[in-house]
């Protein structure tokens, strides 16, 4: 995106000066070690294409969290994605990110090129329109992603039922973000000390659900946007927290997130899912982290309306997604890291998806680090 | 993924009862879906994820930050400034 158009009280965020002041003050603050991790992968993507990491303190470091969405989603579900698209009269959709991701053995790229009919849309409506067009094929959208995205696929669910239609469903595959806090916090190897919130997230859901976290695991959380000002204020505010020992909760994304978030949007989201266990990618099964269809909806379910059956999923020997995902290890510690493994030939979706940290590294040029 | 984009709010109307805008993306418009923004009028500011506008947003609040980190980051200057000078 260029600032052409863009008015000052937003192309401000970006503002190199501004960035340097921060930068200068969370030297000031800092008087020892702090790890920090961003939870969402469009901010790690952010943070690499700005360089911010390296003008950090060296006393700084971020590791980056599991907020990609193709990246977290369970083999099984991708297995289960494969499978519908390969079916004839079929016309799956997705969101592009999700083509590449390697299932067991394909990828919906490679059924694709062997005739299946896949589709990239920008968003789950498109996906309703392609069903209202072709009501001889069966439309189904592969539902992922975090909290920002449930809201419009619960929208999609609505409006199919709205429009009576009976040729659309979506693989449910929607996570949440507070059980993954839960789930890092909790295990053994957890090196997070302090954590930048998803500022998209909590534009939805706002920031009621962390206080009790913050206190639990006495790690502070503030919830930060993604341009480079705003990545460097929330962490300059994580880090005054850590050397005042507050665990405590903040926003500095304040333009978009309120403590309540968007209620409107919190009610359709519950309106059509409930919460479910799910198994993400690489780091096993979270209790009540995922999002599936009420039982009022679950006629849009595709996994209801296809006979899939038991698929059986082998994952590569030699990815550590599972490791980088939790913020146990850097991209660059991975064996396959840019030889065996590149944005080409992914052996794991952390180097497919635009907010994959493997991605990040490869493409930002972090590989010796 | 949950990539938004700010967006200001051109003109609302309905599709098959959904509330729906055209919103300028600095100087590109698109159509989103406005259902969980219902007081949002022309004019007002938007965060739209995947043809979807997630909340408003607040102008008052960004020039606010904004304001915060620039007298911030002035006395910062001035602190450095002092430093060299003494």
């Amino acid at each position: 995106m260029t600032d052409k158009g863009t008015p000052e009280f937003l192309s401000g965020y970006r503002d190199a000066k501004l960035v340097h002041g921060v930068i200068k003050d969370i030297k000031a603050q800092v008087t020892q070690s702090w790890t920090l991790m961003e939870i969402c992968g469009g901010q790690t993507h952010a943070i690499m294409q700005y360089g911010l990491d390296q003008l950090l303190p060296e006393e700084i470091e971020l590791v980056h969290g599991p907020g990609c969405p193709v990246c977290v989603t369970a083999l099984e579900l991708i297995d289960q994605a494969l499978w519908i698209a390969r079916q004839p009269d079929v016309i799956f959709t997705s969101f592009g990110d999700m083509l590449r991701v390697p299932g067991s053995e394909e990828d919906l790229f490679s059924v694709r090129a062997a005739g299946g009919d896949v589709r990239v849309v920008y968003s789950p409506l498109n996906a309703v329109k392609i069903a209202q067009e072709n009501l001889d094929k069966e439309v189904v959208f592969f539902a992922i992603g975090f909290e920002t995205t449930a809201p419009v696929n619960a929208m999609a669910v609505i409006q199919a039922e709205k429009l009576g239609l009976t040729n659309f469903s979506i693989l449910p595959a929607n996570v949440l973000v507070p059980p993954a806090m839960h789930a890092i916090l909790s295990s053994p190897g957890n090196r997070i000390q302090g954590f930048l919130a998803a500022g998209h997230v909590c534009a939805v859901m706002g920031y009621w659900e962390y206080p009790p976290i913050a206190e639990q695991y006495q790690t502070p959380i503030v919830v930060t946007g993604f341009e480079p000002l705003d990545l460097v204020n929330g962490i300059l505010q994580t880090v005054n927290l850590l050397e005042e020992r507050r665990f405590e909760v903040q926003n500095a994304y304040s333009r978009a997130v309120t403590y309540e978030g968007n209620q409107c949007a919190q009610n359709l989201i519950k309106q059509v899912f409930q919460l479910v266990d799910r198994n993400w990618r690489g780091i096993g099964t979270i209790p009540a982290s995922g999002l599936g269809l009420r039982e009022t909806y679950q006629k849009f379910d595709a996994t209801k309306r296809f006979e899939i059956g038991q698929i059986k999923t082998s994952e590569s020997e030699i990815c550590i997604a599972g490791q980088i995902l939790q913020g146990l290890k850097k991209p660059s510690e991975c064996p396959a890291f840019g030889t065996l493994c590149t944005p080409q030939n992914p052996l794991g979706a952390p180097m497919v998806s635009s907010e994959g940290a493997c991605a990040a590294y490869y493409r930002y040029g972090r590989k010796n680090e | 993924m949950c990539l938004g984009i700010p967006g200001k709010i051109l003109s609302i109307y309905e599709d098959h009862g959904t509330k729906m805008a055209k919103i300028d993306f600095g100087g590109v418009s698109q159509e989103a879906c406005i259902e969980v923004i219902p007081d949002a009028k022309p004019g007002d500011w938007t965060i739209v994820h995947a043809g979807f506008a997630l909340n408003k947003l607040s102008e008052e609040e960004a020039q606010e930050t904004l304001d915060i980190l620039r007298e911030m980051s002035e006395l910062a200057e001035a602190e450095d400034l002092k430093h060299n000078d003494g």
